[in-house]
């Protein structure tokens, strides 16, 4: 049996973040990015937005949302430089920096989420 | 309009030339004329050396495929007067070897669309008197990948197809399913063997141009996501069950 | 065409432009679509920064925010919100085309996958804004 390529997943790891990234991705950006720090809304209170943090399912959630979509951008930037830089060559390097990156993301993230206080 | 128009051709023989380049041909503008009746009327009274390829003239072969405008375009199937003043720019077919003027080397086509296996496969063949019975809507599941008439201009769109030289490409793909979906086939899996290597068809990134331009409505880049989906799939049911075990 | 032969000399190769998602429309649409990806990862940054100044007490949450409102920032922020629609608008589109599900024997047309997304997409982001919201 010829070896198949196990690229199937990282497509469905592109996937998952891809639906990660267009479901949850544009209101937090609208909250956090510009309503929040423009005034338009009253942020929640700091006391209040921690508290709702160290609840275990926010902490899962907020996992999700800063891994799945680093590996949706990493799986897209590694083929929008080999064709759009034609660097293809370059391949080893460019799947460290882009899958390296986004597990080092996913590290940084489950760290700071399992040490909040 | 008009009553005449400039056509400017790719030129190429590769005896004396280093490289295409462009000629002006002046050629009577009809109302009903494509631009294959230009080039045809370029051959018949104006330069006979002119090179290109074409045959049924309506549509159905895939022969006549160049680049019009920078756009792969089946030149039987598109209409002079819609680029009227002009010039009109013809080229050979994108992200081929050209061998002469208007005509490329499609043997890179041809040798991945081999590798799809596009045939029926049997495990075991029925004998000839007996017939494979199919539904209207068994075969309505696959009939939009069978219109393909192997033109390759999805080829000339797909700018992965331009730089990538072990991707498969949109026709030999949408093929593969027009197989796999095909409830008289049993080689799913021999196709997918060959076709899951990295980039056989991993190497799409659904630009979605080949669909543009399919004249047949193949809708290629549909038929390489679906594939994708398949091919995942069948990754993640190998994980749980060994390979070969049916 | 490996080996030149009598009767063909030798075929042009023509190499692909750096340029080549300049020549139409559509193939800069789809570097723009890819490069969406880029502010995508954008934002998980800014938002993994903000649990950062969360977590370390009041002063450095809203030191943060300070940094928010400067004028790079926002206009960073703004632009990403543009790419992050479009990523999610061309991937709620383009669904349809790898998820076919047929009903009685007859594919069901696109708006059929997609529109279910696009309302999943107002639920989801009415829940979360609720949630923050509400305190």
């Amino acid at each position: 049996m010829t070896k198949r390529s196990n690229e199937p997943f990282l497509w469905l790891l592109f996937s998952a973040g891809g639906v990660v990234s267009g479901m949850l991705l544009p209101i937090h950006l609208v909250l956090f990015g510009l309503a929040f720090p423009l005034g338009w809304l009253d942020p929640p209170a700091h006391e209040k937005l921690l508290a709702l943090v160290r609840h275990p399912v926010t902490r899962i959630y907020l996992l999700i949302l800063c891994s799945l979509p680093l590996f949706h951008w990493a799986h897209r930037f590694r083929y929008t430089l080999y064709d759009g830089l034609q660097i293809k060559h370059l391949n080893e390097l460019i799947n460290i920096f882009c899958y390296g990156g986004a597990v080092v993301g996913t590290v940084l993230a489950a760290y700071l989420l399992w040490t909040i206080p | 309009m008009a009553n005449r128009i400039t056509l400017e051709v790719t030129r190429y023989n590769p005896a004396h030339d280093e490289r295409p380049g462009l000629e002006t041909y002046e050629v009577p503008l009809r109302k009903e004329w494509v631009v294959l009746d230009a080039l045809n009327y370029i051959k018949d009274h104006l330069d006979g050396s002119l090179s290109f390829r074409w045959s049924c003239r309506m549509g159905v072969c895939g022969s006549c495929g160049m680049t019009v405008n920078g756009v792969p375009k089946l030149t039987c199937a598109t209409f002079l007067s819609d680029y009227a003043p002009g010039p009109v720019r013809v080229e050979p077919l994108k992200n081929f070897p050209v061998l002469r003027d208007l005509v490329v080397d499609t043997s890179d086509f041809l040798v991945k669309l081999a590798k799809s296996k596009p045939w029926i496969i049997r495990k075991v063949e029925k004998p000839l008197e007996e017939e494979y019975f199919q539904t209207p809507d068994q075969l309505d599941t696959y009939k939009q990948f069978s219109m393909c008439i192997n033109c390759m201009l999805c080829y000339a769109a797909c700018p992965v197809y331009g730089l990538d030289p072990l991707f498969s490409g949109p026709a030999a793909i949408a093929l593969a399913q027009r197989y796999n979906l095909d409830s008289r086939d049993e080689g799913a899996d021999q196709r997918l063997d060959i076709l899951s290597q990295h980039d056989g068809i991993w190497g799409c990134t659904f630009v979605g141009e080949c669909t543009q331009v399919c004249p047949k409505n193949v809708d290629p880049a549909g038929a390489i996501q679906q594939y994708k989906l398949a091919a995942t799939k069948e990754w993640l049911k190998s994980l749980v069950l060994p390979r070969g075990a049916e | 065409m490996v080996n030149p032969t009598e009767y063909l000399p030798k075929s042009y190769h023509t190499r692909v432009s750096t340029y080549w998602w300049l020549a139409r429309w559509a193939y800069l649409k789809f570097i723009l679509r890819e490069l969406s990806s880029v502010f995508v990862a954008w934002f998980v940054i800014v938002t993994m920064l903000e649990i950062r100044a969360l977590t370390r007490g009041p002063a450095e949450f809203a030191e943060f925010q300070q940094w928010l409102r400067s004028p790079l920032l926002l206009i960073l922020n703004v632009v990403s919100l543009f790419f992050v629609v479009f990523h999610a608008v061309t991937w709620f589109n383009l669904a349809p085309k790898a998820i076919v599900v047929r009903l009685r024997g007859k594919r069901l047309p696109n708006l059929a996958i997609s529109a279910p997304n696009y309302v999943a997409w107002a639920v989801i982001s009415a829940a979360v804004a609720w949630i923050i919201l509400r305190g």
